[in-house]
């Protein structure tokens, strides 16, 4: 059984350009995977994890932390996965 | 409801539907449908969704096979917008609970977070606005269908909102559908402002990006008179421009009647009223406002017509069709004044790339190193001056070696058609434009050299103050009644005064009727303005008297501040015209 509860990790964004077209579209779809609700903290502003509009509004860039978070069924695997995308730079697989 | 600000480059206000040009060339029909319709509309929206998706879809698998998986990732991500749930949902929610059109909820909706990440600050993510702007129209295309409107095709009456009209964009509407115009960019020298101007519909332009808050079928209102453009007016805001409108028109057909009366002061001192002109159909519009004459013909529209560079023939074609209705008054043509904006492509090759070209190669200074074209005008309007009384006049003239080498060129092209045969006027009035305050300050060497000045406020206030009006971010800074600009003027009045050299002003304030009281008090006694302020400029004049007016410009000159200075001229104009229209 997978995990259900509440799950945030911080992470940084590496990516020269910042957190643009692609590798939102990447966590989209990694969050999408998931039926846990996903959220992107940056600051105080907080976004919905499955919605490319809301990500790109972020205007994360460079060197920005985010702060990871999902709450329900398979919270703990949905940020480790998008976590990963992370650490990984959102390399292509 | 929200105010944009610009440059008013053409008077009058207009309500109307929006129509947004140049993002995507089709336009949204309605902007709502009935209740009953919801559920079906609702259907429609997400059918044209699923079709854009599958569209993407495929454009995504053909790209990832021939060119390779990075550029699939393209579309992968247009794809994840496309099927984003909030996207959807907000616009669903727009439909069901508005009632939008889902074609104008659809816009709305994207249009929104394009903007917003336009905003963010950040170069790289702005340029995504592109991708999101690419789905809206995708969306729509999907949406209309055979509906989509062909541009030339407009049936009903809009305001074009444009980031920049281009000539061709232009040439395919229909001005008796166009009310107005509003534009991102431009100045008052813009196509736009020039189109407006002849077409005498309200425009702004340079407002800056705002065509990502209109979707297009939206009410909006441009103001021509302050420079404003509001959309999604409130009924309160809605109904006070159209009563503004009405009275506008009332007022307007009252001041034609105008037309025929004399421009003297109420102690019957003669103001002469000119037209500014950019067409030589405009004569026309100064015949009907009573204008004694053209004041200013500017001639950079015979460049920017055509791909070519236009011939001695096209420039007297255009030289007689203003002159030859009204052989007997005075019409100055001004040689070409291009450069501080993008030189059109006829001349592209001789146009110098400059980062600042407002100080660059412009005007005299752009005619006296292309002299081959110089001649070319400058004999063209020798010849045309048979037919009437045509006077010549050179802008932007900065140094007295200028003026003097622009004089030695008309007496070369004089030689030529002397030697040539070729009837000509010999004694043809020589003027120039005073817009440079170095020939301001000069302007008592000068005054002996020409036979008329015009002092042409645009330039003079940009040059002085140190504004580039076209800038929103300073536009703020320029201001007619700076009283370093009135101070200039008073300089050239009174060295003018002293050789007899007639002076008079061009430029937006002397169309701007709070600025007239002031002038004439200064010692103008001619103003050129564009033909549709000559009325209002004239009724003005005809309630003043000289000593009126010697006394509220003499009291302007105890203020420091331009706008204490506005101020009180508005407060005067008040108290001189009590029915004038804000």
């Amino acid at each position: 059984m997978s995990s259900s509860s509440v799950c945030s990790r911080d992470v940084v964004v590496a990516l020269e350009n910042g957190l643009h077209m692609s590798p939102s579209a990447q966590i989209v779809q990694t969050a999408q995977r998931f039926d846990c609700d996903v959220r992107i903290h940056k600051g105080d502003k907080t976004v919905d994890g499955k919605s490319m509009l809301d990500i790109l509004t972020l205007a994360a860039q460079h060197g920005t932390t985010l702060t990871l978070e999902a709450s329900g069924e398979g919270a703990q695997e949905a940020v480790d996965a998008l976590e990963k995308l992370f650490v990984t730079n959102f390399a292509t697989e | 409801m929200e105010i944009k600000r610009g440059i008013a480059v053409s008077p009058g206000v207009v309500p109307g539907p929006a129509l947004v040009l140049g993002t995507e060339d089709f336009r949204i029909p309605r902007r709502f449908v009935s209740v009953d319709a919801v559920e079906i509309e609702l259907t429609r929206f997400r059918t044209a969704l699923d079709s854009v998706c599958g569209e993407i879809a495929e454009n995504e698998r053909l790209a990832s096979e021939r060119l390779g998986a990075q550029y699939g990732a393209i579309f992968t991500a247009h794809l994840n917008l496309a099927r984003d749930p909030k996207l959807r949902d907000e616009i669903e929610v727009l439909i069901r609970e508005k009632t939008y059109a889902p074609e104008f909820a659809s816009s709305r909706v994207l249009r929104r977070y394009a903007k917003f990440i336009q905003n963010l600050g950040d170069h790289y993510m702005a340029e995504r606005a592109v991708d999101i702007f690419d789905l809206e129209k995708r969306l729509l295309r999907h949406l209309l269908g055979e509906q989509r409107e062909e541009l030339s095709h407009i049936t009903e009456p809009v305001l074009v909102l444009a980031h920049n009209l281009t000539p061709s964009e232009t040439a395919s509407l229909d001005p008796d559908y166009v009310l107005g115009f509003a534009t991102e960019v431009g100045g008052h020298t813009s196509h736009t402002a020039i189109l407006a101007g002849a077409l005498e519909i309200p425009a702004v332009v340079g407002i800056g990006p705002f065509l990502s808050d209109v979707s297009g079928g939206e009410t909006i209102i441009i103001d021509g008179n302050h420079g404003e453009v509001i959309i999604d007016p409130d009924e309160s805001t809605l109904k006070r421009y159209h009563d503004t409108q009405v009275r506008i028109k009332t007022a307007n057909e009252k001041l034609e009647q105008l037309g025929r009366l004399e421009s003297k002061t109420a102690d019957g001192v003669s103001i002469k009223l000119y037209g500014n002109i950019e067409f030589p159909e405009e004569v026309d519009h100064c015949i009907q406002r009573g204008a004694e004459g053209v004041g200013l013909y500017r001639t950079e529209f015979l460049y920017l017509k055509d791909d070519r560079e236009p011939s001695e023939e096209d420039h007297f074609d255009a030289y007689r069709r203003v002159v030859d209705p009204i052989p007997d008054l005075p019409v100055v043509i001004r040689t070409l004044d291009l450069g501080a904006e993008k030189f059109p492509h006829s001349l592209e090759e001789l146009a110098e790339v400059s980062p600042n070209p407002v100080l660059g190669l412009r005007s005299v200074r752009f005619t006296l190193r292309n002299l081959g074209l110089f001649k070319t005008q400058l004999r063209a309007i020798l010849r045309a001056a048979t037919y009437g009384d045509i006077r010549v006049m050179f802008p932007l003239v900065s140094s007295m070696l200028e003026l003097r080498q622009a004089k030695m060129i008309l007496s070369d092209v004089m030689e030529d058609l002397e030697e040539e045969g070729i009837p000509f006027r010999r004694d043809i009035q020589v003027g120039m434009m005073v817009e440079v305050p170095s020939a301001a300050l000069l302007a008592d060497r000068f005054a002996p050299e020409v036979d008329f000045f015009s002092i042409g406020t645009n330039d003079l206030i940009q040059y002085t103050l140190a504004v580039d009006r076209a800038n929103p971010t300073v536009a703020d800074l320029y201001n007619c009644a700076d009283p370093s600009i009135l101070k200039l003027i008073r300089m050239v009045v009174a060295a003018a005064r002293k050789h007899d050299t007639p002076v008079v002003v061009c430029g937006q304030m002397s169309g701007d009727p709070t600025y007239t009281a002031a002038l004439i008090g200064m010692g103008i006694r001619e103003l050129s303005a564009t033909p549709f302020s000559l009325p209002v400029i004239k009724q003005v004049v005809r309630e003043l008297t000289i000593p009126q007016a010697e006394e509220i410009a003499a009291h302007t000159e105890c203020l420091d501040v331009a706008r204490d200075v506005e101020n009180y001229l508005r407060g005067e104009l008040k108290k001189i015209l009590p029915e004038i229209l804000d």
